[in-house]
Order: C-alpha cells, then structure tokens, then sequence
C-alpha cells in the first residue's frame, strides 16, 4: 500500500548536493573528462553502451562520470535519455562479414582465410599489476608490419562451415521485420530474434553465469569459439524521403559464432549448430555468454532434455535486464512504513495468540 | 556461402545503385567521417555564396541498430544509436541531406550542404576537391591500423610431430 507523504524537500536537495560534491572527489586531484573517460575507460564505455542499448560513446562516457562510475547506474542514465528521442527508424542490417577486422580469433581452425589475428587483448598477459602505468609516461608504440593481400577478406569461420553443410544454415531473412522488445512487451514464447535483442542488452554478469552454468552441466552444448571478430562496420539507414541507403557511419562491434554439437534427428542429419553474439563495441566476454545462452535457449527447438535455468526463456529474459532487476530490488529501500506497519501488527497478534496457546497447556495442567 | 534467397535479402533496399547514387553516398560517407572543422575547411574552399535554408532544423534522434542471427540470417534488434538528421535547400532549389552516428547539429547541417552543393552538376567535382583531404587522412588512418593490427597476426610453425 502507498500512502502520500510530505517531508525530506530539503535534505534530498542537499543529498544531490552532496553528491556532486563527492563525485568530484578530492579537488587537490585533476577532474576527469568525457573524453578521457572514452579514450582510457574505453571497455567500461563499451558496456555502457551495450547494456544501455544505446550507441553513443560520448554519452555513455558522460554518463558514467554522472554515475561516479556506477555501471548500472550509468545504463539507467544512458536509458532514460533514449526515451526522450524521437527513432528515426532501423537501419539496415549490419554486414558483420565485411567488417573491418581489428581482433579475429577461431577455437576451431588454426589456419583461415584473413588469419588469426590478436589485436589489442588482454589473452595471455600474465595479470600482473603493471606498476609503470601509476608513473606518468609516454605510452609505449605499437609495432607494425605489412598486412597480408587476403587481411581484407576474412569470411566468416560459419560460413565456411556452411560451405560443407556440416552447420545449420541461418534461418533465411523472410522480410518480416524482427520485434522490438522497447517497443512491445515481452512476450513467451518470444521468438529467437526477441531472445537475442534481450540478450545483448542483459546484465554482462548474469549472461556470464548463466553461460557458466551451461558449461558446468546445466544444459550442455558442446561449445566451440568458431570465431570471434572484433571490429568497425558500417551503418546504413533508408530514410523515407530519399529512398536509398544513407551511410550513417561506423560502429565497432565484437560478434561470436558458437559452433555446438548436435547429433541430429529424424529429419536432419548429425551437424553443428549454432550459438551467436553481438555487442556494442570491443565486449568479447559478452559476446561469447550471449552466443552459449542463445544456444542454449534453443533446446526445445533442437528436441534436446530440458530443465536447466538457461534453457528457461522465462527465466533468462525476464532477469536479465539490469535495469529491471536494480529497479525492483532497490525499490526496497524507498520507505514502506504503512505496508510495515501493517506487517508489524500482524506479527504482534501472532505472537499474542502463540503466547496465549503456550499458557493455555500450563494453566490447564495447574487446574487439573 | 551461397546465399539461398538473395531476393528475399534485402526488400526494400534498392540494389543496384546507379553510379550517380554511388558517388552521393560516397560523399555522403565522407562527409559522416570528417570531423566539423574540416568540412567548415571544406565550405570555405568552396567559396559557395549560396542561401542555405533549414528545410528541417537539425534533430537528433535514434536509429534502431540491426544484426542479422548468425551474422547472416534473419535481422534482430541490436540496440539504438544516437542519429543526427538536417536537411537544408539552396537558393537555386537543391535539397541536400545528412544523417550521422552522434549529436552533432552543426556538423550534420555543414554535411547537408555540401549534399546540396554535390548536386549542382557544375560543383560536383569541386566538392568533391574539397572533401579530398577528408579521404587522404581517413585512408592514412586505415593504413596506420591495417598496419599496427597486421603486427598481431599470427605465424603458426609446427615445434615437432610425434609421428616421425
């Protein structure tokens, strides 16, 4: 039950006061800027972006500032703003095939057309904390070197695959536009298009997990890292009154292609399936547990044992939005007086009649 | 791989794009990846006198981006993008457009320009002069991290094979 009350004008207004205060830190130190944020946070910017589904470094950097480096707090900024655009439309599908590769790794095959390439990772580092960057310094150059003539044309490991028709082709582009979960509620059974647009706005940690517990039993896949590429591709949107693809620009973005087992059924032979993730920026670890997610929310339509969590679309997709779930836990702490007080009466009365219950024994075993 | 249903790919999309639409769009990408300053550089070496009038004020909004399941089937909705939109007319008519990734206003407004400058077939190459060093720092930049990035590819040797 809610019940209007007054009260707390004041110290709220100096609490946000405060807050800016505090989010600038000790002033002895140099405040940080947006764009420094973007530069040298770039990973952090990424997830901003991705969880707040919402592509705009600049804000997404902003808005962590804001946040005094809250992820989630960040998200719901990035969030809000967004409701106050007006869309324009969709653009046409992202071409992740020609992208401009600046990371592209396989688990599968060791030789590929356009090569493995490393690119800026944190794979194989040793971890150890590096004491030079708390000095002041040049950063180090890159070496360089030639690139190979086939460094341009890198096609995907699935399709290559695909050629052999030992994996699933993906289900054909039918022209019917995909849903907008920011646009209809969501509904089950919500289709694999659905899945994936949740999927990719979900919570990194909770993706993570659930793709964690796939591994460790809880609804197998057989996984393989196919490929990840990590890299720019081109955006391009039809606007009504021109009626031709406008370029709008470039967009990084890191795409994973799980290869999984499946041994086939009654109608299609034994073949690999697959697993997929897409994601704003350069956010490898949520590519890959969005791929084995999707996967495994594919159970039902590949006739495999069900009953694991992440195999319940239900239970994946109504959690998986940070947003959501910090609203609805948070709201815990904004005052529930009356809906306590009501509690608190009720457990008073329990305990009276519990305590009379108790007595009633003891005075009956007095009387005899 | 063979695409097994290439018209169904793409319906609304015109595909085969007349080279007159393929130089617009290219001025246009060009446009989208210069910086404010250079097209203000490229205004003024234009030397265009020409009234600009907003025919839409710049805007801001979003545009949904879209993946495809797979990398190649069916679309999906990634997550949205900040998008600026302007359309401006010239004296003598021409429309000219931009939309670019970000909130620029003024530099979407600067892009719409020049699309209406490209227009007028007696400045077409001209435009196109001035966006030219848009094109050569943006080719240098490429190379650069072609570069950079073509260092982390890796050479595989085989150390020994137990077989022999």
């Amino acid at each position: 039950m809610y019940v209007a009350v007054k009260g707390g004008e004041a110290a709220i207004a100096n609490a946000h006061r405060l807050l800016a205060e505090t989010r600038r830190g000790d002033t002895a130190v140099p405040e940080l800027s947006v764009a420094q944020i973007r530069e040298q946070m770039a990973l952090l910017v990424d997830r901003v972006m991705t969880e707040g589904s919402l592509h705009d470094p600049d804000l997404a950097a902003l808005a962590l500032k804001q946040a005094r480096g809250d992820l989630i707090e960040a998200v719901f900024l990035v969030r809000a703003y967004r409701t106050t655009l007006p869309r324009f439309g969709a653009s046409e599908p992202v071409e992740t095939g020609a992208m401009s590769l600046r990371r592209r790794i396989s688990a599968t095959y060791k030789d590929l057309p356009g090569g493995q390439v490393l690119g800026p990772t944190f794979d194989y580092t040793h971890r150890l904390i590096d004491f030079a960057l708390a000095a002041e310094g040049e950063a180090p150059v890159a070496a360089e070197s030639e690139p190979l003539p086939d460094a341009a044309h890198a096609p995907r490991v699935t399709d290559l695959l695909g050629q052999d028709g030992l994996i699933e082709p993906s289900a054909p582009d039918d022209g019917t536009p995909p849903g907008d979960l920011t646009r209809e509620p969501l509904d089950f059974p919500a289709d694999r298009a659905l899945r994936l647009q949740a999927l990719a706005r979900g919570d990194e940690g909770f993706v993570l997990a659930l793709g964690y517990s796939t591994q460790r039993g809880y609804g197998r896949t057989h996984p393989f890292v196919g490929e990840i590429r990590v890299g720019t591709v081109a955006v391009e949107f039809v606007p009504e009154e021109l009626g031709f693809p406008v370029p709008l620009g470039e967009i990084d973005l890191t795409e994973c292609q799980m290869v999984n087992q499946f041994h086939g059924s009654a109608e299609v032979p034994p073949q690999f399936t697959r697993g997929y993730g897409l994601a704003f920026g350069q956010s490898e670890r949520k590519a890959m547990a969005m791929a084995l997610v999707d996967r495994a929310l594919r159970a039902e339509e590949l006739g495999e044992p069900l009953g694991a969590p992440a195999q319940d679309q239900e239970f994946v997709l109504a959690h998986c939005d940070a947003l959501q779930a910090t609203g609805f836990v948070e709201h815990l702490k904004l005052p529930h007086y009356v809906d306590f007080q009501a509690e608190l009466e009720l457990v008073l009365r329990l305990r009276a009649e519990h305590a009379a219950r108790n007595a009633a024994p003891a005075m009956k075993e007095a009387a005899e | 791989m063979p695409d097994p249903n290439p018209a169904a790919r793409q319906p609304e999309a015109p595909k085969v794009a007349s080279p007159e639409l393929t130089a617009r769009r290219a001025v246009m990408a060009l446009c989208g990846e210069a910086r404010p300053e250079e097209l203000r550089r490229a205004l003024t070496r234009l030397g265009a006198t020409d009234a600009v009038e907003d025919l839409r004020p710049p805007e801001t909004g979003l545009v949904m981006t879209r993946g495809r399941i797979g990398g190649d089937g069916r679309p999906f909705n990634l997550g949205e993008a900040t998008v600026t939109r302007a359309a401006v007319r010239l004296g003598g008519g021409e429309t000219g457009f931009a939309y670019h990734l970000g909130r620029d206003r003024a530099k979407a407004r600067l892009a719409a320009t020049l699309d209406a400058l490209w227009q007028q077939p007696e400045r077409r190459e001209a435009v196109e002069a001035a966006l030219a060093p848009v094109a050569a720092r943006r080719a240098e930049e490429r190379m650069a991290a072609a570069r950079r990035i073509a260092a982390t590819r890796v050479n595989f040797f085989t150390m020994a094979r137990g077989e022999d």
